[in-house]
């Protein structure tokens, strides 16, 4: 055991990776002498060589393609994009190709890759370094989209999703990347795809959350317990798979439900997982579900993207919405 | 721009191969053009869905994959049958795709014909991909590509030639120019006075060829395949041809472009100057090219004929081949469109 911050946790299951499996490599832009923008890559191409962790020219939809001539060849390419708001150009190849080339040759050409994207704001960056689009990726037939939000859980969830036979969109909360450590075990393990975790149990309220907002949920629901309020949180983990059956099942023993997600509101993740509670517990419900998300504007520049990003309050205020109901 | 054999029949260069191989590729592109009629013909019946017709590019496409191992990579555009054809995929398996069955998207093992992209452009960078992966795993496996003039329009055609440059992947680049892309002509595509001439920003040769030459095509393709085999890099060729039908069978041509072109080009017919060249060389008869038409007929309509009878896949089957193994959320929709359909097969 190792105590790691999430970002570190990231780089140990990308070297343990490297070092298992022959067929895996590294690529993305600035990922070799640089180490990657958020240092992630920090070291890789020293111990596995310019062959394994290979700098690209900055073409985001082109490492995409170029990764799924590598997958489809028997590699297991790790795809970094440097933030989840440059994966765009990207979007044709994951779409039209990446997703599709399982189904259009009925299993005979696979893409086992991992996609990397740092994602979510709260650091102040420049334009487009802020997004929060999952859902995108979500509503994209083909691939899986995974998102950590705690070391352990990212190094295990990583790991998975480069040994997973299938493409996956790997989303990395940027501000949870240095925020909080915890011990993390060294070597091989992996987290399975598709299981939500429970980090609280309760039996008032369930807050559903994931990736950069869990911080925010964990703290709301304090201030929610010190009220007397028992909350339950459940970190969904991936959203592709998803775990319906933790999630309802939550619903239908607390009969409030409280959705946050930093992305923007209409036709984002929340509205997909509120459907699947009203589908599956609708009559377990005491009050109608909440969602506290992002807004449907484009994420603001530093001065004022604490307006935009979903925090303490207004989870907590949705919370106690749900308990008035 | 290399041009071997005339549409006379006249040879400008030794030829790159013998008779014997010459009659063998003049029996495939018979074959190709064999299906492409047949293709046509049973689309106006309803019997395929929208079909891309390659009549007039057999040359560029015979003589192009006759210069690979079988085992090299293809990655190939919905024009691009006669290649597929030429390096292993079935006649049966490029029908039912067409007949609209993702079926025909899965070639016999061995075969490294990816199913062709009809979106046009993105597949390029996915032969870098595939020669780098081959290095990678210490194999001289190459990778080929086709696409058409309209495709080096899209920005993926310059981060697919920039990527096999920077990387010198064994990648193959054949760029079919037909002179449209659907109704917009080839001048107004790109400033640039050729194709070929592209490949300079990116280090990598370019070579103009007389893509309805088989020998041209053949020896361009095979000294590209050579280079990218003994890691020397990638090359472009510019295969100049023409589209003689509509860009598919759903196009009109005569909106675009005037009869005359297209006379003028049935001129330079890939098949006829081979055949003139054969004759010259005591090497063709009317009573070979029957019977090989014939068979060909033939054998293409054996193919039909399979592909028609295999049963469309089952309603379940849809969600089957979209991961590894089924999520739980496709597990779901397929038991809801199983019930949605009640007892109906």
């Amino acid at each position: 055991m190792t105590v790691m911050n999430l970002a570190q946790a990231i780089t140990d299951a990308l070297d343990v990776a490297l070092t298992t499996d022959p067929r895996v490599l590294v690529m993305g832009e600035d990922v070799g002498r640089t180490g990657g923008v958020f240092r992630l890559t920090n070291g890789l191409l020293e111990t596995h060589g310019p062959e394994r962790v290979v700098d690209m020219p900055v073409a985001e939809a082109g490492i995409v393609g170029t990764a799924f001539g590598m997958a489809v060849a028997g590699m297991r390419p790790v795809v970094e994009i440097q933030f989840m708001g440059f994966s765009y150009p990207a979007y044709d190849q994951i779409v039209s190709h990446v997703g599709r080339i399982r189904n259009r040759s009925r299993h005979r050409f696979t893409a086992p890759m991992v996609i990397r994207m740092p994602y979510g704001g709260g650091i102040g960056a420049a334009e487009h370094h802020s997004e929060s689009t999952e859902a995108i990726y979500a509503h994209t037939p083909g691939v899986k989209v995974v998102v950590p939000s705690t070391p352990y859980d990212a190094k295990g969830l990583l790991l998975a999703a480069i040994e997973d036979p299938d493409p996956v969109i790997f989303l990395e909360p940027i501000r949870l990347y240095r925020a909080v450590k915890e011990e993390v075990a060294g070597g091989h393990f992996v987290v399975p795809l598709g299981e939500a975790r429970l980090e609280r149990s309760g039996d008032d309220v369930t807050l559903v959350a994931y990736g950069s907002m869990i911080r925010e949920t964990r703290h709301a629901a304090d201030v929610l317990a010190d009220e007397g309020v028992s909350v339950e949180v459940i970190d969904l983990r991936s959203l592709v798979p998803l775990d319906v059956e933790t999630l309802v099942g939550s619903v239908e023993k607390t009969g409030r439900a409280v959705i946050i997600h930093e992305g923007h509101r209409t036709a984002g993740f929340g509205a997909e997982l509120s459907a699947r509670i009203h589908e599956e517990a609708l009559y377990s419900l005491l009050a109608p579900v909440e969602r506290v998300t992002g807004w449907d504007t484009i994420f603001p520049l530093k001065r004022t993207e604490e307006y935009y990003l979903p925090g303490v309050d207004r989870i907590v205020q949705a919370a106690h919405r749900t308990l008035e109901g | 721009m290399l041009q071997i054999l005339t549409p006379d029949g006249e040879l400008l260069a030794d030829a790159p191969m013998d008779v014997e191989l010459t009659r063998r590729l003049f029996e495939a592109m018979v074959a190709a053009r064999q299906y492409d009629r047949k293709a046509t013909s049973i689309q106006k019946q309803g019997r395929l869905a929208t079909y891309a017709p390659f009549e007039g590019q057999e040359a560029a496409q015979i003589g192009s994959a006759a210069a690979l191992r079988p085992d090299d990579w293809m990655v190939p555009t919905y024009r691009d049958a006669a290649a597929m054809w030429m390096q292993g995929y079935p006649w049966t398996l490029l029908l039912l795709t067409r007949m609209g069955d993702e079926r025909g998207g899965s070639p016999p093992d061995g075969v490294g014909v990816l199913p062709p992209s009809i979106t046009v452009g993105a597949h390029m960078v996915h032969a870098v991909g595939l020669a780098w992966a081959a290095r990678l795993q210490g194999s001289d496996r190459i990778a080929i590509t086709y696409f058409g003039d309209g495709a080096t329009s899209e920005g993926d055609f310059h981060e697919a030639m920039n990527f096999a440059g920077v990387f010198r992947t064994g990648t193959v680049f054949v760029c079919q120019n037909n002179q449209y892309a659907i109704s917009l002509s080839r001048r107004q595509q790109t400033a640039s006075e050729t194709i070929a001439e592209k490949a300079d920003g990116y280090g990598v040769p370019g070579v103009l060829v007389d893509g309805n030459d088989l020998f041209a095509m053949y020896q361009a393709t095979s000294e590209a395949v050579a280079r990218a085999r003994e890691g020397r890099g990638a090359t472009l060729i510019e295969a100049l041809t023409y589209r003689l039908g509509p860009h598919t069978t759903s196009d009109d041509p005569s909106r675009y472009r005037d009869a005359a072109e297209v006379e003028a080009w049935r001129l330079k017919d890939p098949l006829d100057r081979v055949r003139k060249y054969l004759t010259a060389e005591g090497a063709w008869d009317e009573e070979w090219e029957t019977r090989v038409t014939t068979e060909a007929h033939d054998e293409i309509d054996r193919a039909v004929a399979e592909a028609e009878a295999l049963a469309a896949l089952a309603p379940e089957e849809i969600f089957g081949a979209m991961y590894a193994e089924p999520t739980p959320e496709l597990i779901e929709q397929k038991r809801w469109l199983l019930e949605s359909r009640g007892n109906r097969p």
